[in-house]
């Protein structure tokens, strides 16, 4: 089985603040992610596909082909969007790293006909990234 | 669907620090010829990465698996404190008795890692260049390398 990666940044703002809680309780869970006005991140998202290549045209699936999935249901859903007022899959939720990345999880597996989506990491920030893949599968060995 | 999927949690830490590889159960000579230019009797340093996965449920209320600032004050007590600006060698008992190579670096820092109550401590993976790095997941874990 080969695995396949293409990555994309994309930039958008969030804030984190839960209705259901105080606004101490929200100062305190989130800290200065619960700034009212929000802040915004370059997320960098990497998305793996596996599968085996086409013996006649040696690929896993067309890389532009993927390229124009993620530019439609990622880019143009998240890129230079507010994520909690913009994204109508993240209503409701806190938008972090976690629950992003499972959205797009959720987003590009149907989506994805040749091959197979293999895993999905989204980072926030180079020291923050959220992993999200199939039970059963491993995000080893992903440096 | 989302039973099926696993989410985790990836963090980044960063620690500077000392070591010599040198086994005092082998020779001078083959100390030297083991370890190479780390067998320096005075030691060298690197820019270490620590990269922390953990996973369990996405909290509905807070969105997260761990709320990060629990984690970076849990990995700052039971590593870096320790671990930073130190001599691995000297100021870290486990390795007055161990080589402290990355791998032993890594099951070293599982182990002070494997006790954080609010979430399952996957994997760690350390770097110790920007050319060579090493993870661990436990040793009752299978790891499955991609």
């Amino acid at each position: 089985m080969i695995l396949l990666t293409r990555k994309i940044e994309f930039a958008a703002s969030h804030v984190y603040h839960n209705p259901n809680l105080s606004a101490e309780e929200n100062r305190r869970i989130f800290g200065k992610c619960n700034n009212p006005h929000g802040h915004g991140h370059n997320y960098t998202l990497e998305v793996t596909v596996e599968g085996q290549p086409d013996p006649v045209t040696g690929m896993v699936l067309d890389l532009k082909e993927l390229k124009e999935i993620l530019e439609r249901e990622i880019m143009q859903r998240m890129d230079h969007r507010h994520l909690n007022y913009e994204v109508a899959e993240l209503a409701g939720q806190i938008p972090t790293c976690e629950n992003i990345a499972r959205i797009i999880w959720q987003l590009l597996e149907p989506k994805i006909t040749q091959g197979r989506l293999h895993h999905v990491r989204l980072y926030e920030s180079p020291d923050l990234f959220a992993d999200c893949y199939r039970n059963g599968a491993s995000a080893a060995g992903k440096p | 669907m989302s039973n099926a999927l696993k989410v985790e949690l990836g963090r980044r830490y960063r620690f500077s620090a000392s070591h010599r590889l040198h086994s005092p159960h082998l020779s001078a000579e083959e100390n030297c010829r083991v370890f190479g230019k780390c067998n320096n009797p005075f030691g060298h340093g690197h820019n270490y990465v620590l990269e922390v996965s953990m996973s369990g449920d996405v909290d509905p209320a807070t969105g997260m698996i761990a709320n990060l600032a629990d984690l970076d004050t849990f990995v700052e007590r039971q590593v870096l404190e320790e671990f930073d600006h130190k001599s691995l060698n000297e100021d870290v008992s486990a390795f007055r008795e161990k080589v402290p190579t990355t791998e032993n670096l890594c099951m070293e820092i599982f182990q002070r890692l494997k006790s954080f109550p609010k979430a399952k401590l996957e994997r760690i993976r350390v770097q110790e260049t920007a050319n060579n790095s090493f993870e661990y997941a436990g040793d009752n874990v299978e790891g499955k390398q991609r």
